[in-house]
């Protein structure tokens, strides 16, 4: 059998916050994390609250610094190392690869929703059209009521902003997506709906490595556990 | 095997420790930076950070007391900004560049009527059919959402996000490549601010320009650009990935800026 390289793989991995607004006081978020996510897969952050899952996935976005150690992500035959990459790679591995689906919606005022699906569809190299499709396919999938897609989101409820959201997450079709409790605002029907996106975009390739508040949902996704709790360092939990 | 091939291609504009002193007093000090094409970014920092002459040094209006500004004119050339020929500089200022000042007075003829003032810029790179500097005068003011029927009134009668509008308009009617903005949404109302902002997110993006926007506002710093500088006493104290900085601050001032901003 012919292993895979992994789409992304930690080694050695550390950050710890300094709070200069409150005296200097540092906080260590994790230590010494290694894994490794496979393509083709899904794998689950565990851990209690606190233990730095979600400060995970945005060192690995980027949005956070490592301090230590290598994120390395697969970006077509090369691998990019997130923790010491210029600003400019890591903006290029994002609009090529890296996806990441945050707890809310970041609501930019005046765009609509299906402009907002359709840009990140663009982002990811589709055309115009092929955009402007996939994202309808999305929204309709995601239970948004066609009335709302010409609004923009900040009026909308909280669970259909995050739907919005995920629409926009799934759009580029990343080879690589980073999720963080995206049905954490989500009724059963529509957790179902993001469970099926997970399961097609696994299916079609993509490495997906995330954090999911609700059991039902990581049970049916998940191929991988990571327990976070192993790399948190000593004196960061209560 | 470990590949982080960068990308090959040159940045537009390159400043090498850029500096400028008004008499024993920083203006900006040492500062760097590389500008690639589509790229939006922000400098920020107070009032007196330096971001403004900044600004007027990168984009020729001040000379630097030391230092390199080169920017990669259409043709491929690499030039240094401080030797061009003032022929050169003019068509650098009415082709390739385009500003958009915090006061309109600044970037308006306010005399002049608004077709009049979209289509002097035209003028000024050769155009001479009336019809056709129209023609384009009504096609960008309907983009910058100005009514068409406000053509042939002066900028003075516009509210200030119209007019802001217009200049925008002004700016980008001849294609520029790169556009220099100082704090474009200072002085405007909140729901003003939130339209321009819009609207200039969708031309940066629609038109793949670079620009270097100047603002004291970290939201706009965040819906705008892509990277960021922190500017404070003349010198850039932290710079790299707008959402980085903005969600992982590293230095004391950055940290204080960053908590200071109102949650609404």
């Amino acid at each position: 059998m012919t292993l895979q390289p992994p789409a992304i793989e930690l080694a050695a991995v550390s950050k710890t916050f300094t709070m200069h607004m409150q005296g200097g006081t540092r906080i260590p978020v994790v230590c010494d994390v290694s894994f490794t996510v496979p393509p083709a897969s899904c794998t689950v952050l565990g851990g209690a609250s606190g233990a730095g899952k979600s400060s995970l996935l945005k060192m690995i976005f980027g949005s956070y610094r490592c301090d230590a150690g290598s994120i390395l992500v697969a970006d077509g035959a090369g691998r990019v190392d997130v923790a010491t990459a210029t600003p400019r790679r890591i903006l290029q591995l994002r609009s090529s690869t890296l996806g990441y689906v945050s707890q809310f919606l970041r609501v930019i005022p005046r765009i609509s929703a299906l402009d907002i699906v359709t840009s990140a569809a663009r982002d990811g190299g589709m055309t115009a059209i092929q955009a402007r499709d996939r994202a309808a396919e999305l929204l309709t999938q995601l239970n948004i009521p066609q009335r709302l897609w010409a609004l923009p989101p900040s009026t909308f409820s909280g669970g259909e902003q995050q739907r919005v959201n995920i629409a926009r997450g799934f759009a580029a079709q990343h080879a690589v997506l980073l999720l963080d409790e995206p049905t954490a605002s989500l009724d059963a029907e529509n957790r179902a709906v993001v469970v099926e996106l997970l399961l097609d975009a696994k299916q079609s390739g993509t490495a997906i490595l995330g954090v999911f508040h609700d059991e039902d949902v990581r049970v049916l996704v998940a191929d991988h556990v990571v327990d976070v709790t192993r790399f948190t360092p000593a004196g960061a939990q209560a | 095997m470990i590949a982080s091939e960068e990308v090959l291609d040159p940045p537009l504009l390159t400043a090498r420790q850029v500096t400028r002193w008004y008499g024993h007093q920083i203006g900006c000090l040492d500062v760097d930076v590389d500008l690639y094409e589509g790229e939006v970014l922000a400098i920020v920092g107070e009032s007196g950070s330096g971001k403004s002459t900044l600004l007027s040094v990168l984009s020729s209006q001040l000379v630097a007391s030391s230092g390199q500004v080169h920017y990669r004119m259409r043709d491929g050339v690499t030039r240094d900004c401080a030797i061009l020929s003032e022929a050169e500089r003019r068509l650098l200022l009415r082709t390739d560049w385009g500003f958009v000042h915090q006061d309109s007075r600044n970037g308006l003829r306010m005399g002049v009527s608004a077709g009049g003032n979209v289509g002097e810029r035209l003028m000024a790179v050769g155009w001479r059919n009336y019809g056709s500097i129209r023609a384009e005068a009504v096609d960008w003011l309907a983009r910058v959402e100005i009514d068409v029927g406000r053509i042939d009134d002066q900028p003075v009668q516009f509210s200030g996000g119209m007019r802001q509008r217009l200049q925008i308009a002004k700016t980008l009617v001849t294609s520029p490549r790169l556009v220099f903005m100082d704090e474009p949404t200072g002085g405007l109302d909140v729901s003003v601010q939130a339209r321009l902002l819009d609207l200039m997110r969708g031309l940066v993006a629609d038109l793949g320009l670079a620009a270097i926007i100047v603002t004291h506002d970290l939201a706009v710093a965040r819906l705008l650009s892509s990277r960021m500088m922190v500017m404070r006493h003349g010198r850039v104290i932290e710079h790299g990935l707008t959402d980085q900085l903005l969600d992982d601050p590293r230095e004391p001032y950055t940290q204080l800026l960053v908590s200071s901003i109102l949650q609404a």
